[in-house]
Protein backbone atom coordinates (compact mmCIF):
# COMPACT_ATOMS: atom_id res chain seq x y z
CA UNK A 1 0.00 0.00 0.00
CA UNK A 2 2.70 2.12 1.20
CA UNK A 3 4.60 1.61 -2.24
CA UNK A 4 1.33 2.02 -4.17
CA UNK A 5 0.76 5.35 -2.77
CA UNK A 6 4.40 7.07 -3.57
CA UNK A 7 4.93 5.60 -7.11
CA UNK A 8 1.05 7.26 -8.22
CA UNK A 9 2.01 10.92 -6.20
CA UNK A 10 5.30 10.58 -8.19
CA UNK A 11 3.99 9.00 -11.56
CA UNK A 12 1.47 12.01 -11.58
CA UNK A 13 4.95 14.66 -11.18
CA UNK A 14 5.80 12.63 -13.87
CA UNK A 15 3.38 13.13 -16.18
CA UNK A 16 2.91 17.17 -14.66
CA UNK A 17 6.07 18.25 -15.70
CA UNK A 18 6.21 17.52 -19.70
CA UNK A 19 2.55 18.37 -19.70
CA UNK A 20 2.92 21.79 -17.70
CA UNK A 21 5.34 22.83 -20.20
CA UNK A 22 3.89 22.03 -23.12
CA UNK A 23 0.45 23.75 -22.16
CA UNK A 24 2.12 26.63 -20.85
CA UNK A 25 4.49 27.51 -24.44
CA UNK A 26 2.23 25.57 -26.42
CA UNK A 27 -1.05 25.37 -26.24
CA UNK A 28 -1.35 28.73 -24.01
CA UNK A 29 0.35 31.11 -26.90
CA UNK A 30 -1.80 29.51 -29.60
CA UNK A 31 -4.34 30.92 -27.32
CA UNK A 32 -2.90 34.35 -27.36
CA UNK A 33 -2.64 34.41 -31.04
CA UNK A 34 -6.24 33.29 -31.48
CA UNK A 35 -7.16 36.21 -28.88
CA UNK A 36 -4.48 38.60 -30.92
CA UNK A 37 -5.99 38.02 -34.40
CA UNK A 38 -9.69 39.45 -32.71
CA UNK A 39 -8.16 42.48 -31.13
CA UNK A 40 -7.41 45.98 -32.46
CA UNK A 41 -4.58 47.47 -32.12
CA UNK A 42 -3.92 50.92 -30.72
CA UNK A 43 -0.23 52.32 -31.29
CA UNK A 44 2.06 49.40 -29.23
CA UNK A 45 -0.83 48.22 -27.02
CA UNK A 46 -3.70 45.63 -27.99
CA UNK A 47 -7.25 46.71 -26.62
CA UNK A 48 -8.51 44.22 -24.23
CA UNK A 49 -10.89 41.77 -25.78
CA UNK A 50 -13.36 41.64 -22.70
CA UNK A 51 -13.47 44.72 -21.08
CA UNK A 52 -15.47 45.63 -17.47
CA UNK A 53 -17.72 49.22 -17.51
CA UNK A 54 -20.75 49.96 -16.23
CA UNK A 55 -21.30 46.78 -14.45
CA UNK A 56 -21.12 44.78 -17.56
CA UNK A 57 -18.80 42.36 -19.15
CA UNK A 58 -18.53 43.19 -22.68
CA UNK A 59 -16.63 41.14 -25.35
CA UNK A 60 -15.42 42.97 -27.89
CA UNK A 61 -14.05 40.77 -31.31
CA UNK A 62 -12.74 42.54 -34.38
CA UNK A 63 -13.08 40.52 -37.38
CA UNK A 64 -11.76 42.77 -39.81
CA UNK A 65 -8.61 41.20 -40.35
CA UNK A 66 -10.66 37.93 -41.25
CA UNK A 67 -12.65 40.55 -43.31
CA UNK A 68 -9.71 41.75 -45.08
CA UNK A 69 -8.18 38.40 -45.89
CA UNK A 70 -11.60 37.32 -47.54
CA UNK A 71 -12.10 40.64 -49.40
CA UNK A 72 -8.70 40.64 -50.69
CA UNK A 73 -7.56 37.96 -53.01
CA UNK A 74 -3.79 38.47 -52.79
CA UNK A 75 -4.19 36.09 -49.47
CA UNK A 76 -6.43 33.37 -51.32
CA UNK A 77 -3.48 33.05 -53.66
CA UNK A 78 -0.71 32.92 -51.71
CA UNK A 79 -2.20 29.93 -49.64
CA UNK A 80 -3.08 28.47 -52.37
CA UNK A 81 0.32 29.27 -53.44
CA UNK A 82 1.84 27.88 -50.15
CA UNK A 83 -0.43 24.36 -50.66
CA UNK A 84 0.74 23.93 -53.99
CA UNK A 85 4.28 24.42 -54.01
CA UNK A 86 4.34 21.81 -50.97
CA UNK A 87 2.03 19.38 -52.77
CA UNK A 88 4.79 19.35 -55.33
CA UNK A 89 7.51 19.24 -53.19
CA UNK A 90 6.03 16.33 -51.60
CA UNK A 91 5.21 14.48 -54.18
CA UNK A 92 8.86 14.80 -55.65
CA UNK A 93 10.13 13.84 -52.23
CA UNK A 94 8.02 10.80 -52.47
CA UNK A 95 9.17 10.02 -55.95
CA UNK A 96 12.73 10.17 -55.05
CA UNK A 97 12.65 9.08 -51.45
CA UNK A 98 10.66 5.63 -52.10
CA UNK A 99 12.95 4.16 -54.09
CA UNK A 100 15.63 5.29 -52.27
CA UNK A 101 14.52 4.39 -48.71
CA UNK A 102 13.16 0.67 -50.65
CA UNK A 103 16.48 -0.01 -52.08
CA UNK A 104 18.49 1.09 -48.75
CA UNK A 105 16.05 -0.93 -46.69
CA UNK A 106 17.15 -4.13 -49.49
CA UNK A 107 20.82 -3.40 -49.07
CA UNK A 108 23.19 -5.60 -47.76
CA UNK A 109 22.50 -5.31 -43.78
CA UNK A 110 26.65 -4.94 -43.73
CA UNK A 111 25.50 -1.67 -45.56
CA UNK A 112 22.73 0.00 -44.30
CA UNK A 113 23.90 1.56 -40.95
CA UNK A 114 26.65 3.43 -43.53
CA UNK A 115 23.65 4.22 -45.49
CA UNK A 116 21.62 5.41 -42.77
CA UNK A 117 24.40 7.54 -41.59
CA UNK A 118 25.18 8.96 -45.31
CA UNK A 119 21.49 10.31 -45.33
CA UNK A 120 21.72 11.63 -42.17
CA UNK A 121 25.02 13.40 -42.62
CA UNK A 122 23.37 16.19 -44.37
CA UNK A 123 20.86 16.21 -41.52
CA UNK A 124 23.38 17.11 -39.36
CA UNK A 125 24.84 20.12 -41.07
CA UNK A 126 23.33 22.98 -41.12
CA UNK A 127 20.58 23.38 -42.97
CA UNK A 128 20.70 27.19 -43.77
CA UNK A 129 24.17 26.92 -45.03
CA UNK A 130 22.85 24.23 -47.06
CA UNK A 131 20.27 26.08 -48.51
CA UNK A 132 22.82 29.23 -49.20
CA UNK A 133 25.05 26.88 -50.64
CA UNK A 134 22.06 26.28 -53.81
CA UNK A 135 22.27 29.74 -54.25
CA UNK A 136 25.16 29.96 -55.65
CA UNK A 137 24.87 26.52 -57.63
CA UNK A 138 22.17 27.79 -59.23
CA UNK A 139 23.19 31.99 -59.67
CA UNK A 140 24.22 33.06 -62.98
CA UNK A 141 27.31 30.96 -64.05
CA UNK A 142 26.84 28.40 -61.19
CA UNK A 143 27.92 24.64 -61.50
CA UNK A 144 24.17 23.58 -61.34
CA UNK A 145 23.09 26.68 -63.31
CA UNK A 146 25.49 26.13 -66.08
CA UNK A 147 25.10 22.39 -66.55
CA UNK A 148 21.15 23.18 -66.83
CA UNK A 149 21.60 25.59 -69.89
CA UNK A 150 24.31 23.81 -71.02
CA UNK A 151 22.17 20.44 -71.56
CA UNK A 152 18.78 22.70 -72.63
CA UNK A 153 17.29 21.58 -69.50
CA UNK A 154 16.14 25.29 -68.90
CA UNK A 155 13.85 24.91 -72.18
CA UNK A 156 11.95 21.92 -70.71
CA UNK A 157 11.76 23.60 -67.14
CA UNK A 158 10.52 27.00 -69.35
CA UNK A 159 8.17 25.08 -70.84
CA UNK A 160 6.75 23.32 -67.63
CA UNK A 161 6.59 27.23 -66.28
CA UNK A 162 9.22 26.57 -63.38
CA UNK A 163 10.92 29.33 -64.88
CA UNK A 164 9.48 32.78 -66.63
CA UNK A 165 12.35 32.13 -69.45
CA UNK A 166 14.98 30.10 -70.22
CA UNK A 167 18.56 31.03 -68.88
CA UNK A 168 17.77 31.77 -65.56
CA UNK A 169 17.29 29.71 -62.73
CA UNK A 170 17.77 31.49 -59.54
CA UNK A 171 14.58 33.08 -57.51
CA UNK A 172 12.00 31.13 -59.70
CA UNK A 173 9.65 28.44 -58.79
CA UNK A 174 12.38 26.02 -59.90
CA UNK A 175 15.22 26.85 -57.57
CA UNK A 176 12.00 27.25 -54.79
CA UNK A 177 11.34 23.61 -55.68
CA UNK A 178 14.84 22.33 -55.77
CA UNK A 179 15.50 23.83 -52.50
CA UNK A 180 12.60 22.59 -50.37
CA UNK A 181 12.42 19.13 -52.27
CA UNK A 182 16.65 18.88 -51.10
CA UNK A 183 15.93 20.10 -47.32
CA UNK A 184 12.63 17.38 -46.96
CA UNK A 185 13.93 14.84 -48.49
CA UNK A 186 15.59 13.16 -45.63
CA UNK A 187 12.30 13.88 -43.77
CA UNK A 188 10.81 11.83 -46.32
CA UNK A 189 13.44 8.44 -46.66
CA UNK A 190 13.82 7.95 -42.98
CA UNK A 191 10.79 7.09 -42.04
CA UNK A 192 9.78 5.11 -45.30
CA UNK A 193 13.24 3.46 -44.29
CA UNK A 194 12.01 2.76 -40.98
CA UNK A 195 8.85 1.33 -42.22
CA UNK A 196 10.18 -0.72 -45.10
CA UNK A 197 13.09 -2.51 -43.17
CA UNK A 198 11.10 -4.13 -41.08
CA UNK A 199 8.98 -5.51 -43.57
CA UNK A 200 8.49 -8.94 -43.18
CA UNK A 201 10.04 -10.74 -46.49
CA UNK A 202 8.62 -14.03 -45.80
CA UNK A 203 5.55 -12.31 -47.09
CA UNK A 204 7.15 -11.33 -50.51
CA UNK A 205 8.48 -15.03 -50.51
CA UNK A 206 5.15 -16.29 -50.19
CA UNK A 207 3.41 -13.89 -53.04
CA UNK A 208 6.55 -15.52 -55.51
CA UNK A 209 5.31 -19.21 -54.81
CA UNK A 210 1.53 -18.14 -55.19
CA UNK A 211 2.94 -16.91 -58.78
CA UNK A 212 3.41 -13.13 -58.41
CA UNK A 213 5.70 -11.63 -60.65
CA UNK A 214 8.24 -9.04 -58.81
CA UNK A 215 6.67 -5.96 -60.13
CA UNK A 216 2.67 -7.40 -58.69
CA UNK A 217 4.27 -8.19 -55.58
CA UNK A 218 5.43 -4.82 -54.78
CA UNK A 219 2.53 -2.75 -55.55
CA UNK A 220 0.40 -5.80 -53.84
CA UNK A 221 2.37 -6.32 -50.79
CA UNK A 222 5.54 -3.94 -50.51
CA UNK A 223 3.38 -0.57 -50.95
CA UNK A 224 0.34 -1.20 -49.06
CA UNK A 225 2.34 -2.42 -45.93
CA UNK A 226 4.44 1.05 -46.23
CA UNK A 227 1.32 3.10 -46.44
CA UNK A 228 2.34 4.29 -42.66
CA UNK A 229 5.62 5.05 -43.58
CA UNK A 230 4.83 7.49 -46.77
CA UNK A 231 1.67 8.96 -44.81
CA UNK A 232 4.75 9.97 -42.10
CA UNK A 233 7.13 10.85 -44.66
CA UNK A 234 4.20 12.93 -47.01
CA UNK A 235 2.75 14.88 -43.61
CA UNK A 236 6.47 15.64 -42.04
CA UNK A 237 6.95 17.35 -45.58
CA UNK A 238 3.97 19.25 -46.57
CA UNK A 239 3.01 20.79 -43.29
CA UNK A 240 5.83 22.39 -42.30
CA UNK A 241 6.62 23.12 -46.51
CA UNK A 242 3.20 25.19 -46.59
CA UNK A 243 4.78 27.76 -43.84
CA UNK A 244 8.73 27.31 -44.61
CA UNK A 245 10.01 30.83 -44.96
CA UNK A 246 13.68 30.68 -44.67
CA UNK A 247 14.01 28.69 -48.25
CA UNK A 248 11.48 31.00 -50.04
CA UNK A 249 13.43 33.97 -48.55
CA UNK A 250 16.55 32.71 -49.99
CA UNK A 251 15.77 30.83 -53.05
CA UNK A 252 12.46 31.96 -53.88
CA UNK A 253 11.92 34.78 -56.30
CA UNK A 254 9.51 38.24 -55.85
CA UNK A 255 6.57 36.31 -58.00
CA UNK A 256 6.87 32.90 -55.21
CA UNK A 257 3.94 33.84 -52.93
CA UNK A 258 4.25 32.04 -49.35
CA UNK A 259 2.37 32.32 -46.51
CA UNK A 260 5.41 31.95 -44.04
CA UNK A 261 7.20 35.23 -45.43
CA UNK A 262 3.36 36.65 -45.35
CA UNK A 263 3.24 36.51 -41.72
CA UNK A 264 6.89 37.39 -41.28
CA UNK A 265 6.81 40.67 -43.59
CA UNK A 266 3.02 42.08 -41.49
CA UNK A 267 4.94 41.22 -38.33
CA UNK A 268 8.32 42.76 -38.81
CA UNK A 269 7.98 45.01 -41.81
CA UNK A 270 4.53 46.11 -41.24
CA UNK A 271 4.35 45.67 -37.50
CA UNK A 272 0.89 44.59 -37.47
CA UNK A 273 0.48 41.60 -35.20
CA UNK A 274 -2.76 41.18 -35.18
CA UNK A 275 -2.87 40.67 -38.93
CA UNK A 276 0.00 38.42 -38.47
CA UNK A 277 -2.16 36.78 -36.20
CA UNK A 278 -5.14 36.62 -38.23
CA UNK A 279 -2.99 34.93 -41.30
CA UNK A 280 -1.19 32.39 -38.59
CA UNK A 281 -4.88 31.48 -37.33
CA UNK A 282 -5.97 30.52 -41.14
CA UNK A 283 -2.74 28.15 -41.64
CA UNK A 284 -3.21 26.84 -38.59
CA UNK A 285 -6.69 25.53 -39.63
CA UNK A 286 -5.62 24.86 -43.36
CA UNK A 287 -3.00 22.30 -41.65
CA UNK A 288 -4.60 21.40 -39.02
CA UNK A 289 -6.23 18.11 -40.97
CA UNK A 290 -3.29 16.95 -42.48
CA UNK A 291 -1.56 17.50 -38.82
CA UNK A 292 -4.45 15.27 -37.55
CA UNK A 293 -3.79 12.49 -40.16
CA UNK A 294 -0.30 12.29 -38.53
CA UNK A 295 -0.55 11.71 -35.16
CA UNK A 296 -3.39 9.35 -36.12
CA UNK A 297 -0.65 7.60 -37.81
CA UNK A 298 2.30 7.84 -35.32
CA UNK A 299 0.18 6.78 -32.63
CA UNK A 300 -0.47 4.04 -34.94
CA UNK A 301 2.76 3.09 -35.77
CA UNK A 302 3.72 3.39 -31.85
CA UNK A 303 1.03 0.59 -31.69
CA UNK A 304 2.97 -1.84 -34.05
CA UNK A 305 5.73 -1.90 -32.82
CA UNK A 306 4.71 -3.00 -29.53
CA UNK B 1 15.24 -13.80 -52.09
CA UNK B 2 17.72 -13.31 -54.85
CA UNK B 3 17.24 -9.41 -56.42
CA UNK B 4 17.40 -9.22 -60.17
CA UNK B 5 20.88 -7.79 -62.05
CA UNK B 6 18.50 -5.01 -63.44
CA UNK B 7 17.13 -4.13 -59.96
CA UNK B 8 20.73 -4.54 -58.48
CA UNK B 9 21.88 -2.08 -60.67
CA UNK B 10 18.77 -0.17 -60.83
CA UNK B 11 18.77 0.35 -56.82
CA UNK B 12 22.22 1.10 -56.86
CA UNK B 13 22.25 3.83 -59.57
CA UNK B 14 19.60 5.45 -57.30
CA UNK B 15 21.32 5.34 -54.23
CA UNK B 16 24.48 7.07 -55.98
CA UNK B 17 22.30 9.55 -57.57
CA UNK B 18 20.59 10.62 -54.81
CA UNK B 19 23.65 10.61 -52.69
CA UNK B 20 25.02 13.12 -55.18
CA UNK B 21 22.08 15.31 -54.66
CA UNK B 22 22.48 15.52 -50.90
CA UNK B 23 26.09 16.00 -50.89
CA UNK B 24 26.64 18.31 -53.77
CA UNK B 25 26.41 21.39 -52.26
CA UNK B 26 27.98 20.39 -48.98
CA UNK B 27 30.99 19.54 -51.42
CA UNK B 28 30.47 23.04 -53.22
CA UNK B 29 30.53 25.05 -49.81
CA UNK B 30 33.74 23.96 -49.08
CA UNK B 31 35.11 23.88 -52.26
CA UNK B 32 34.04 27.57 -52.42
CA UNK B 33 35.44 28.63 -49.32
CA UNK B 34 38.87 27.93 -51.10
CA UNK B 35 38.37 30.11 -53.75
CA UNK B 36 40.31 33.33 -54.40
CA UNK B 37 37.13 35.42 -56.55
CA UNK B 38 34.06 36.36 -54.18
CA UNK B 39 31.90 34.91 -56.61
CA UNK B 40 31.17 31.40 -56.94
CA UNK B 41 31.27 31.07 -61.07
CA UNK B 42 35.34 32.26 -61.49
CA UNK B 43 38.01 30.13 -59.78
CA UNK B 44 40.70 32.06 -59.02
CA UNK B 45 43.12 29.81 -57.04
CA UNK B 46 43.37 28.86 -53.64
CA UNK B 47 43.29 31.35 -50.81
CA UNK B 48 42.96 31.11 -47.26
CA UNK B 49 41.48 34.69 -46.57
CA UNK B 50 38.18 34.59 -46.03
CA UNK B 51 39.13 31.99 -42.97
CA UNK B 52 41.31 34.56 -41.74
CA UNK B 53 38.78 37.15 -42.53
CA UNK B 54 36.68 34.87 -39.69
CA UNK B 55 38.85 35.66 -37.08
CA UNK B 56 38.68 39.63 -37.13
CA UNK B 57 34.59 38.82 -37.24
CA UNK B 58 33.18 40.29 -34.23
CA UNK B 59 29.58 39.87 -35.47
CA UNK B 60 30.05 36.37 -35.82
CA UNK B 61 32.06 35.38 -33.41
CA UNK B 62 29.74 37.06 -30.72
CA UNK B 63 26.90 35.29 -32.60
CA UNK B 64 28.60 31.86 -32.48
CA UNK B 65 29.53 32.13 -28.55
CA UNK B 66 25.98 32.80 -27.87
CA UNK B 67 24.24 29.82 -30.38
CA UNK B 68 26.77 27.82 -28.56
CA UNK B 69 25.64 28.96 -24.92
CA UNK B 70 22.01 28.28 -26.15
CA UNK B 71 22.53 25.25 -27.69
CA UNK B 72 24.23 23.71 -24.84
CA UNK B 73 21.57 24.68 -22.44
CA UNK B 74 18.81 23.35 -25.32
CA UNK B 75 20.34 19.98 -25.49
CA UNK B 76 20.41 19.24 -21.74
CA UNK B 77 16.98 20.72 -21.08
CA UNK B 78 15.51 19.08 -24.45
CA UNK B 79 17.00 15.59 -23.25
CA UNK B 80 15.54 15.94 -19.73
CA UNK B 81 12.16 17.01 -20.43
CA UNK B 82 11.91 14.51 -24.01
CA UNK B 83 13.26 11.45 -21.66
CA UNK B 84 10.09 12.17 -19.23
CA UNK B 85 7.69 12.97 -22.07
CA UNK B 86 9.14 9.19 -23.69
CA UNK B 87 9.03 7.48 -20.43
CA UNK B 88 4.94 8.77 -20.07
CA UNK B 89 4.07 8.49 -23.28
CA UNK B 90 5.91 4.59 -23.06
CA UNK B 91 4.50 3.91 -19.44
CA UNK B 92 1.41 5.00 -18.81
CA UNK B 93 -1.00 3.97 -21.80
CA UNK B 94 -4.09 5.43 -19.42
CA UNK B 95 -4.25 9.04 -17.97
CA UNK B 96 -6.88 12.10 -18.29
CA UNK B 97 -5.73 14.19 -21.27
CA UNK B 98 -3.34 11.85 -22.78
CA UNK B 99 -4.38 12.32 -26.27
CA UNK B 100 -3.65 15.98 -25.97
CA UNK B 101 -0.18 15.56 -24.71
CA UNK B 102 0.85 12.89 -27.60
CA UNK B 103 -0.13 15.33 -29.97
CA UNK B 104 1.42 18.30 -28.17
CA UNK B 105 4.63 16.21 -28.20
CA UNK B 106 4.29 15.83 -31.56
CA UNK B 107 3.41 18.96 -33.11
CA UNK B 108 6.30 21.20 -33.14
CA UNK B 109 7.71 18.47 -35.46
CA UNK B 110 5.84 19.67 -38.06
CA UNK B 111 4.27 22.75 -36.76
CA UNK B 112 5.63 25.78 -39.15
CA UNK B 113 8.17 27.40 -37.04
CA UNK B 114 7.03 30.88 -38.58
CA UNK B 115 3.94 30.17 -35.90
CA UNK B 116 5.66 28.40 -33.57
CA UNK B 117 7.70 31.68 -33.53
CA UNK B 118 4.78 34.06 -33.49
CA UNK B 119 2.60 32.44 -31.17
CA UNK B 120 5.61 32.48 -28.34
CA UNK B 121 6.81 35.99 -29.25
CA UNK B 122 3.46 36.95 -28.29
CA UNK B 123 2.74 35.06 -25.37
CA UNK B 124 5.99 36.69 -23.78
CA UNK B 125 5.23 40.15 -24.85
CA UNK B 126 2.27 39.78 -23.02
CA UNK B 127 3.62 38.64 -20.24
CA UNK B 128 6.17 40.89 -20.37
CA UNK B 129 3.62 43.31 -19.95
CA UNK B 130 2.23 41.82 -16.84
CA UNK B 131 4.98 41.07 -15.09
CA UNK B 132 7.80 43.23 -16.00
CA UNK B 133 10.21 39.91 -17.39
CA UNK B 134 11.64 38.38 -19.63
CA UNK B 135 13.45 40.47 -21.72
CA UNK B 136 14.31 38.99 -25.09
CA UNK B 137 17.43 37.15 -25.60
CA UNK B 138 19.12 34.24 -24.55
CA UNK B 139 16.45 32.98 -22.38
CA UNK B 140 13.47 33.68 -24.55
CA UNK B 141 15.51 31.95 -27.30
CA UNK B 142 16.16 29.17 -24.98
CA UNK B 143 12.55 28.51 -24.35
CA UNK B 144 11.49 28.08 -28.22
CA UNK B 145 14.49 25.48 -29.04
CA UNK B 146 13.36 23.42 -25.87
CA UNK B 147 9.80 23.51 -27.05
CA UNK B 148 11.39 22.33 -30.21
CA UNK B 149 14.20 20.04 -28.97
CA UNK B 150 12.13 18.37 -26.44
CA UNK B 151 9.76 16.99 -29.74
CA UNK B 152 12.61 15.25 -31.22
CA UNK B 153 14.26 14.01 -27.96
CA UNK B 154 11.06 12.63 -27.06
CA UNK B 155 10.86 10.43 -30.87
CA UNK B 156 14.37 9.59 -30.63
CA UNK B 157 14.09 8.36 -26.92
CA UNK B 158 10.95 7.23 -27.18
CA UNK B 159 11.46 4.61 -29.97
CA UNK B 160 14.60 2.94 -27.80
CA UNK B 161 12.38 2.93 -25.24
CA UNK B 162 9.87 0.92 -26.90
CA UNK B 163 12.57 -1.83 -27.70
CA UNK B 164 13.43 -2.27 -24.12
CA UNK B 165 12.13 -5.84 -22.48
CA UNK B 166 9.94 -4.90 -19.98
CA UNK B 167 10.75 -8.17 -18.36
CA UNK B 168 14.05 -6.75 -16.92
CA UNK B 169 11.73 -3.73 -14.83
CA UNK B 170 9.62 -5.90 -13.79
CA UNK B 171 12.58 -8.63 -12.45
CA UNK B 172 14.13 -5.47 -10.59
CA UNK B 173 10.37 -4.84 -9.34
CA UNK B 174 10.11 -7.85 -7.78
CA UNK B 175 13.62 -7.78 -6.19
CA UNK B 176 12.09 -5.20 -4.82
CA UNK B 177 13.41 -2.04 -6.13
CA UNK B 178 11.33 0.88 -5.94
CA UNK B 179 10.03 2.87 -9.16
CA UNK B 180 12.98 5.70 -8.86
CA UNK B 181 15.69 2.98 -8.69
CA UNK B 182 14.30 0.70 -11.00
CA UNK B 183 14.30 4.10 -13.25
CA UNK B 184 18.30 4.97 -12.39
CA UNK B 185 19.62 2.01 -12.14
CA UNK B 186 18.12 -0.15 -14.71
CA UNK B 187 15.98 2.24 -17.50
CA UNK B 188 18.38 4.41 -17.41
CA UNK B 189 21.62 2.77 -18.43
CA UNK B 190 20.08 0.62 -21.09
CA UNK B 191 18.27 3.95 -22.81
CA UNK B 192 22.13 5.98 -22.47
CA UNK B 193 23.14 5.93 -26.27
CA UNK B 194 19.73 7.15 -27.51
CA UNK B 195 20.13 9.97 -24.41
CA UNK B 196 23.48 11.26 -26.12
CA UNK B 197 21.77 11.12 -29.75
CA UNK B 198 18.91 13.19 -28.36
CA UNK B 199 21.86 15.86 -27.05
CA UNK B 200 23.63 16.22 -30.27
CA UNK B 201 20.45 16.24 -32.41
CA UNK B 202 19.15 18.63 -30.24
CA UNK B 203 22.16 20.63 -30.32
CA UNK B 204 22.81 20.83 -33.85
CA UNK B 205 18.80 21.86 -34.32
CA UNK B 206 19.27 24.50 -31.97
CA UNK B 207 22.20 25.80 -33.41
CA UNK B 208 20.92 25.56 -36.94
CA UNK B 209 17.56 27.48 -36.21
CA UNK B 210 16.63 30.54 -38.02
CA UNK B 211 13.02 31.82 -37.18
CA UNK B 212 12.51 30.88 -33.90
CA UNK B 213 15.50 32.60 -33.09
CA UNK B 214 14.86 35.92 -34.86
CA UNK B 215 11.49 35.91 -33.01
CA UNK B 216 12.68 35.42 -29.73
CA UNK B 217 16.15 37.15 -29.82
CA UNK B 218 16.62 40.62 -28.38
CA UNK B 219 18.38 43.68 -29.59
CA UNK B 220 22.23 42.56 -28.50
CA UNK B 221 21.34 38.71 -28.75
CA UNK B 222 21.90 37.58 -32.22
CA UNK B 223 22.83 33.91 -32.56
CA UNK B 224 24.82 33.07 -35.63
CA UNK B 225 22.51 31.55 -38.05
CA UNK B 226 21.18 34.73 -37.65
CA UNK B 227 23.94 36.87 -38.84
CA UNK B 228 24.34 34.39 -41.49
CA UNK B 229 21.15 34.50 -42.64
CA UNK B 230 21.08 38.46 -43.18
CA UNK B 231 24.14 38.09 -44.81
CA UNK B 232 23.24 35.26 -47.61
CA UNK B 233 19.80 37.30 -47.83
CA UNK B 234 21.85 39.95 -49.43
CA UNK B 235 23.80 38.01 -51.48
CA UNK B 236 26.37 35.34 -52.25
CA UNK B 237 29.26 36.03 -49.01
CA UNK B 238 32.20 34.62 -48.70
CA UNK B 239 32.72 34.60 -44.85
CA UNK B 240 29.81 32.30 -44.81
CA UNK B 241 31.39 29.80 -47.22
CA UNK B 242 34.31 29.78 -44.84
CA UNK B 243 32.10 29.16 -41.90
CA UNK B 244 30.23 26.25 -43.42
CA UNK B 245 33.44 24.44 -44.64
CA UNK B 246 34.53 24.69 -40.89
CA UNK B 247 30.87 23.56 -39.82
CA UNK B 248 31.43 20.83 -42.11
CA UNK B 249 34.74 19.61 -41.34
CA UNK B 250 33.31 19.50 -37.61
CA UNK B 251 30.13 17.59 -38.33
CA UNK B 252 32.06 14.81 -40.92
CA UNK B 253 34.83 14.27 -37.93
CA UNK B 254 32.22 14.27 -34.59
CA UNK B 255 30.16 12.17 -37.21
CA UNK B 256 33.01 9.38 -38.16
CA UNK B 257 33.84 9.41 -34.60
CA UNK B 258 30.47 8.89 -33.51
CA UNK B 259 30.32 5.37 -36.30
CA UNK B 260 33.63 4.18 -35.24
CA UNK B 261 32.40 4.11 -31.54
CA UNK B 262 29.65 2.52 -32.43
CA UNK B 263 30.46 -0.03 -34.62
CA UNK B 264 33.30 -1.44 -32.72
CA UNK B 265 30.66 -1.46 -29.72
CA UNK B 266 28.35 -3.40 -32.18
CA UNK B 267 31.25 -5.86 -33.18
CA UNK B 268 32.31 -6.28 -29.01
CA UNK B 269 28.52 -7.30 -28.68
CA UNK B 270 28.28 -9.47 -31.74
CA UNK B 271 31.85 -11.28 -30.31
CA UNK B 272 30.26 -11.74 -26.40
CA UNK B 273 27.28 -13.05 -28.35
CA UNK B 274 29.27 -15.56 -29.93
CA UNK B 275 31.24 -16.47 -26.87
CA UNK B 276 27.99 -16.69 -25.26
CA UNK B 277 26.32 -18.80 -27.46
CA UNK B 278 29.89 -21.64 -27.47
CA UNK B 279 29.97 -21.79 -23.61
Amino acid sequence: MQRFKSWFTGRRLVIAVPYAFLLLFFLFPFLIVGKISVSEMEAVAFKDVITFADGVFQLTLKFGNYLYIAEDSLYFKTYLSSVHYAALTTALCLFIGYPFAYFMARARSTVQPALLMLVMLPFWTSFLLRVYAWKGLLSDGGVVAQFVIGTGIDQLLAALGLIPAPGKLMNTPFSLILGMVYTYLPFMILPLYANLSKMDLRLLEAAADLGASPWVAFWKITVPLSKAGIIAGSMLVFIPCVGEYVIPELLGGPETLMIGRVIWDEFFSNNDWPMASSVAVIMILLIIVPLAIFNKYQAEAQETVR
Amino acid sequence: MKASRFNLWFGRAWLAAGFFFLFLPIVALVVYSFNDSPLPNVWRGFTLRWYQSLLNDGEIIAGFVLSLKVAFLTACGSVVLGTVAAFVLVKYKRFAGRTVFSGMVNAPLVMPEVVVGLSLLLMLVSVQRALGFPERGLVTIWIGHLLLGMAYATVVVQSRLQDLNPRLEEAAMDLGARPAQVFWLVTLPMIAQSLVSAWLLTFTISLDDVVLSNFLSGPGATTMPLVIFSRARLGLNPSVNAVAAITVAVVSIGVIVASYVIARRERQRLLDAAAAARA
